[in-house]
């Protein structure tokens, strides 16, 4: 392993140069209606500076405190997701004239976004995304354009929430691949890696110097942190042997009376790739667009078939969710769906606890 | 840059109302040089796009060696069928496919071929009697079986009439709700004729297309008198927006219904096969 680098804090602005300079786009991680939301910036500043996030299930909170950190918080409800799978966006068009029928491609964005504060659950999420929308038979133009389009900056989690179980899944909280950069945030600075071509030529243009020893130990003080103050973990048990099992346990029908089929879980969820397809005709009738839009397995409509409802109660719907993300999912990509970042748990507006349920019906509940 | 979304404009040469819910489209595509490339498997399916509504995923009825045209025969239940029943010919309508995988007529070869379907499950299937029926020699006896609420959902009659003629070759129809007098054939479910079907269990494939509860009520009589989980398949329909594998909705359990099916043998899918939700 190569010597690590040293970003100075008050040298990182010339990260943000160095990626203006190669006309990328900015998305980086600021406050907005009082959550870390990553959306585009031009200056340090809108960088979340002193906040921490304080996570439970149903609950998320930011604080301020004395520090110059840009990065000591966890997550907000999104990341990576929405900016390669669009939560809204046309597939196609198609125009009638004289009753003939003219269907037109509908380009993607061809712009190159550089996203800075990526973390190790949102790499293993993209990850999984990539191994769905991107397959050899069928690959996804809009998704595949976006994807060859982005320059991961990961900042490794040095403040993990009370909801983030990532070290149990194995996907965190330290990156360890499918970056272009990746930083580790000490006081003073940043310890910087480069992961890819792409990455080292931005590393070139800044003002980097040798890591100190102090500061690598420092990191590997603060990265044992992190996963010490990781409590929540999964079952023990192989769950995607087990739930297939389960399909009958009481445990479902307990979480269908506070399940609200809202979809929030869904929706947070880095790896859900679940999405329909609707027509939106222009007022004359003459033109339409074909839009795509992300779809929750717990709508009522996701499971409708001339004039059937496959899943009619929250009780399916949720357990259609729970064994597809942790059972289904190993036999479709190899792995688990879950990567731990503990969204759906505290953006659930009843705080359901997908651990404690899954220990509940892995009969570890007491564990 | 290939769109898997983008549809395909095709024309309706032919519409033929089968019965007062049920019609057939007969589309040919408006571009010569995809209608000569395009090519299917009975069993395999189309997605069919009504111009400002949507989409919908409908089986191909026709023989592949068939005159070219794609006949897609449909109920008007929904939304985008309610409004394909009302094209008329000459008009215009979107097509992309076909997608899944289609039946095992290679397997089928030197078999008995049972075939069991309700409904207007026999729409996937007739490709299949049409298929097997001009290429008589390549496969044993043949087992039509079609089960129906009333005799007028019953579509296609002179067709089963002809082919109760063929040699080696057994049709047995079925009205489970048939209160008029005048129905030559059963009266009770299809599946309630199971024990009727001469056939060598060990040595024959069964397609079965249908309501699931009556699929099930079939295989249990079939699995009786000695046939493989392997050899009887089924197609199955769940709602579909991609037909591609990547929108989510077909998802039963680790299957994509769309490009992993939608006809499996019973073994790939028995474990769910009778759970609801799924």
């Amino acid at each position: 392993m190569t010597a690590k680098q040293f970003l100075a804090r008050q040298d990182f602005k010339s990260l943000l140069q160095a990626l203006k300079a190669e006309a990328y786009s900015i998305i980086a991680p600021q406050v907005r209606d009082n959550a870390i939301v990553y959306e585009k910036i031009e200056n340090i500043s809108q960088l979340p500076r002193g906040i921490l996030d304080i996570q439970a299930p149903g609950s998320y909170k930011l604080e301020n405190e004395e520090s110059e950190r840009w990065f000591a918080w966890a997550n907000g409800p999104q990341a990576l997701k929405p900016l390669l799978f669009s939560p809204e966006e046309v597939l196609w068009s198609a125009e009638l004239q004289d009753n003939k029928l003219a269907f037109k491609e509908c380009a993607p964005d061809d712009k190159s976004v550089a996203v800075i504060g990526v973390r190790a659950c949102d790499l293993a999420a993209l990850d999984l995304q990539d191994k769905h929308f991107l397959q050899k038979e069928y690959s996804d133009a809009h998704y595949q354009k976006r994807r060859e389009n982005i320059l991961l900056i990961a900042v490794n989690c040095s403040h993990p929430a009370d909801t983030c179980f990532c070290v149990s899944t194995g996907d965190g909280p330290f990156v360890s691949a499918g970056y272009d950069i990746v930083l580790t945030e000490l006081e003073e600075g940043f310890l910087i890696n480069p992961g890819s071509d792409k990455g080292s030529n931005i590393c070139d243009q800044l003002p980097l110097c040798e890591a100190t020893d102090q500061q690598t130990q420092q990191s590997f003080q603060q990265l044992e942190n992190a996963i010490n103050r990781q409590q929540r973990k999964l079952p023990n048990a192989n769950l995607a042997k087990l739930l297939p099992d389960q399909l009958e346990h009481k445990q479902w029908d307990d979480i269908a009376l506070r399940c609200l089929s809202c979809g929030n879980c869904t929706a947070v969820c880095p790896s859900c790739f679940c999405h329909s397809e609707l027509d939106e005709q222009t007022l004359d009738g003459l033109s339409t667009q074909h839009i795509r839009q992300w779809d929750s397995c717990f709508n009522l409509d996701h499971s409708y078939i001339h004039g059937i409802t496959i899943r009619a109660e929250s009780k399916t719907r949720y357990r259609q969710w729970l064994t597809h993300k942790f059972a289904y999912w190993v036999e479709q990509y190899g792995r688990s769906g879950c990567v731990g970042c503990g969204r759906c748990i505290t953006w659930c507006p009843v705080g359901i606890d997908v651990v404690q349920e899954l220990k509940t019906i892995a009969g570890e509940a007491n564990e | 840059m290939n769109n898997a979304y983008l549809p395909h404009e095709v024309e309706v040469v032919d519409r033929i109302q089968e019965t007062s819910t049920i019609f057939t489209l007969r589309l040919r595509f408006t571009d010569p040089e995809i209608q000569t490339a395009y090519q299917f498997k009975p069993g395999q399916f189309n997605m069919v796009y009504l111009f400002g509504v949507g989409e919908v995923a409908i089986s191909i009825v026709s023989d592949p060696r068939d005159d070219n045209l794609l006949d897609h025969t449909i109920r008007a239940v929904g939304r985008v069928t309610r409004g394909l029943a009302k094209l008329k010919i000459g008009d215009r309508l979107g097509i992309r496919g076909p997608y899944g995988r289609g039946w095992p007529l290679t397997e089928a070869e030197g078999k008995d071929v049972i075939l069991v379907t309700g409904g207007l499950g026999c729409a996937p299937v007739v490709s299949v009697i049409r298929y097997v029926t001009r290429r008589r020699e390549l496969f044993d006896r043949l087992v039509i079986m079609q089960g129906v609420k009333h005799s007028e959902d019953l579509i296609w009659g002179e067709q089963y009439a002809k082919w109760q003629k063929l040699p080696n070759t057994q049709v047995l129809l079925a009205a489970s709700e048939q209160k008029k007098a005048g129905w030559p054939w059963y009266s009770g479910h299809v599946t309630n004729l199971m024990d009727k079907v001469i056939f060598n269990p060990h040595n024959a494939i069964a397609m079965m297309c249908g309501p699931e509860p009556m699929m099930h009520a079939a295989i249990e009589p079939l699995t009786r008198q000695g046939m493989s989980e392997q050899d009887m398949w089924l197609s199955m329909e769940r709602n579909m927006h991609c037909a591609v594998g990547h929108c989510g909705h077909c998802q039963y359990g680790e299957k994509f219904i769309c490009k992993h099916g939608p006809v499996f043998p019973y073994s790939e899918i028995k474990t769910l096969f009778a759970v609801k939700g799924f």
